[in-house]
């Protein structure tokens, strides 16, 4: 048999194994854009409108009301919208970690970059709980040594920028350096450990919050910063936070 | 359709592949086409942007997105729609439905196979199982070990389908969970070497299951400039054999075009990924004819 009857055969052989056609020969691709020159497929529009409407009612019932619009840019060290979160944080946090470990929460660190929207004049729904904390972050409690205590009063003096605290007083002298630091009028005291409640962003080191490294222990709540919004919301009327004292630097 | 960009067309095929030719061709019924449409990173964007939205305005909208699904079918039946993970989170309709109304629209969309992104996670294993019995479609991945879970036997390895004779096997990967995923939501989930991984699942698709066509799902992310131990789509694209496809996500990367990269053994694969929030709908035409092309490089590209 010679070379050309082998590929006759095997020309054969193939073409009767292979009764459909399995190979490429041709690839197309491309990405679709979807967008409002498209119609919205009725059925699926009509399937999703009653959890839509359902949705909507639950976000947009009124809880309480806001005596005027607060912004995290208005403020220097700290600010009106901050200092709400810092303190419904603790308000709200504290109760649940006293009854989970007999131990009451120090202070509140969260991060200025944290605050995503403002909170307009006029009623607040759960729907300002979502814009104010989209994201799913939860409270943790970190038992912070002092120096490492020490570390976080140094990043904020350093940082200068409005980070949301409660519970906890600065205040810099007019180069920037501490001069006071307390908790209830009692200085920090470096030797001390110190319950510190933050969120499980700032816990991991986000916003370059190293010192949270040195947590001697982090008790998670499974709490959601929303949740605690929304269940301060709920049993407030109205709102009406002020910039305050507790961080600031002096001018002299 | 349009073809945005003639990239690769090369028609030297070998001497030997044109030999067998003719008494092929008069066997051999029209070309198929199959067709992979995809999403990736939804993450519960049901409705479209509003026109005011700062980003994306008028754009997404699962309702426009059925649309044009069931338009693409009406032209090309054989049709597979996959999601490569992140379907929730983002919206408040996963914090008040948890995922249920996202799972029955994709069933309703006819979605034939997703795989497990990290936010997947983000009600827990337990969270996710609940909403299981609303998902039509099956859970893939191949390197994300549920044995110890509740998740255990929900979630294959690999799913094959057979489209108009053509046999297309998809395996799905997800990414690292530890540091990304608080190990409470995650459990005893196990993570495997999603590149060794991806050795094995395309040599048992390719070899084992016959597989005419070999899909990755992928959660891995699209490329890691700074960071290239870390596995992407476009590494497990160099380092693997046998995968003509990887649909990505996780980077919510706005590819323009899917990228053509060469595997280990020098030839083509496609790699892809669109966006997020159902802005984009990922279409891969796959044009099938008797096995005379069978070298990669006379296949033409166009993307």
């Amino acid at each position: 048999m010679n070379f050309k009857n082998i590929f006759l055969l095997l020309g054969l052989f193939l073409s009767m194994s292979c009764k459909s056609p399995t190979d490429v020969f041709k690839i197309e691709g491309q990405n679709v854009n979807i967008n409002d020159s498209l119609q919205s497929q009725a059925n699926i529009e009509s399937f999703i409108k009653p959890y839509r409407e359902n949705i909507n009612k639950d976000l947009d019932s009124i809880l309480g009301y806001s005596v005027d619009t607060y912004s995290k840019s208005d403020g220097d060290l700290n600010t009106a919208i901050g200092n709400l979160m810092a303190d419904v944080i603790y308000e709200e946090a504290d109760p649940v970690f006293f009854k989970r470990t007999g131990s009451h929460i120090d202070f509140v660190l969260m991060n200025h970059g944290g605050i995503r929207s403002i909170i307009s004049k006029g009623p607040i729904s759960k729907r300002t709980a979502f814009e104010l904390m989209p994201f799913e972050n939860s409270i943790v409690v970190s038992k912070l040594p002092g120096a490492n205590v020490k570390e976080l009063l140094e990043y904020l003096a350093k940082a200068k920028r409005a980070h949301p605290i409660s519970k906890l007083k600065i205040v810099l002298n007019k180069d920037g350096q501490i001069i006071k630091s307390s908790l209830n009028q009692i200085p920090i005291d470096f030797i001390k450990t110190y319950y510190v409640a933050t969120n499980d962003y700032l816990i991991n080191g986000g916003d370059g919050m190293d010192f949270f490294k040195g947590s001697e222990e982090v008790i998670v709540l499974d709490y959601k910063i929303r949740n605690a919004l929304i269940d301060y919301f709920m049993k407030t009327d109205t709102i009406n936070p002020v910039i305050d004292d507790r961080f600031i630097q002096l001018n002299d | 359709m349009k073809r945005r960009e003639f990239i690769q067309q090369t028609t030297a095929a070998s001497a030997l592949v044109g030999l067998g030719g003719f008494g092929l061709q008069s066997f051999s019924s029209s070309p198929k086409k199959i067709t992979i449409l995809h999403t990736n990173d939804v993450h519960s964007h049901i409705d479209p942007f509003g026109p005011e939205d700062g980003r994306n305005p008028n754009q997404g909208g699962i309702a426009r997105r059925a649309t044009l699904i069931e338009g693409i079918r009406a032209k090309s039946p054989n049709t597979l729609l996959l999601d490569a993970g992140d379907i929730f989170q983002g919206t408040p309709y996963f914090n008040y439905y948890g995922g249920e109304l996202e799972f029955k629209l994709m069933s309703m969309l006819k979605y034939d196979a997703a795989t497990i992104g990290n936010h997947d996670f983000d009600n827990g294993l337990d969270g996710l199982y609940a909403q299981l019995p609303h998902a039509k479609f099956d859970f893939i991945s191949a390197n994300y070990d549920f044995s110890n879970t509740i998740m255990d036997t929900h979630v294959k390895p690999y799913k094959t389908f057979i489209k108009n004779g053509i046999k297309i096997g998809v395996f799905g990967l997800g990414i690292q969970l530890s540091g990304l995923v608080d190990k409470n939501m995650y459990k005893e989930t196990v993570y495997l070497n999603p590149i060794e991984i991806a050795q094995d699942m395309s040599r048992i698709l390719k070899e084992d299951e016959k597989c005419d066509l070999v899909i990755c799902l992928s959660h891995l992310g699209y490329n890691y400039r700074n960071n290239t131990e870390k596995p992407s789509d476009m590494s497990l694209a160099k380092l693997t054999k046998d995968i003509d496809l990887i649909i990505g996500g996780h980077t919510h990367t706005f590819l323009p075009k899917p990228t053509i990269v060469k595997n280990s053994v020098d030839q083509n694969v496609l790699v892809n990924q669109v966006g997020c929030f159902g802005i984009n709908l990922g279409k891969i035409d796959f044009y099938f004819d008797s096995n005379k092309n069978k070298s990669a490089e006379g296949v033409s590209i166009l993307v």
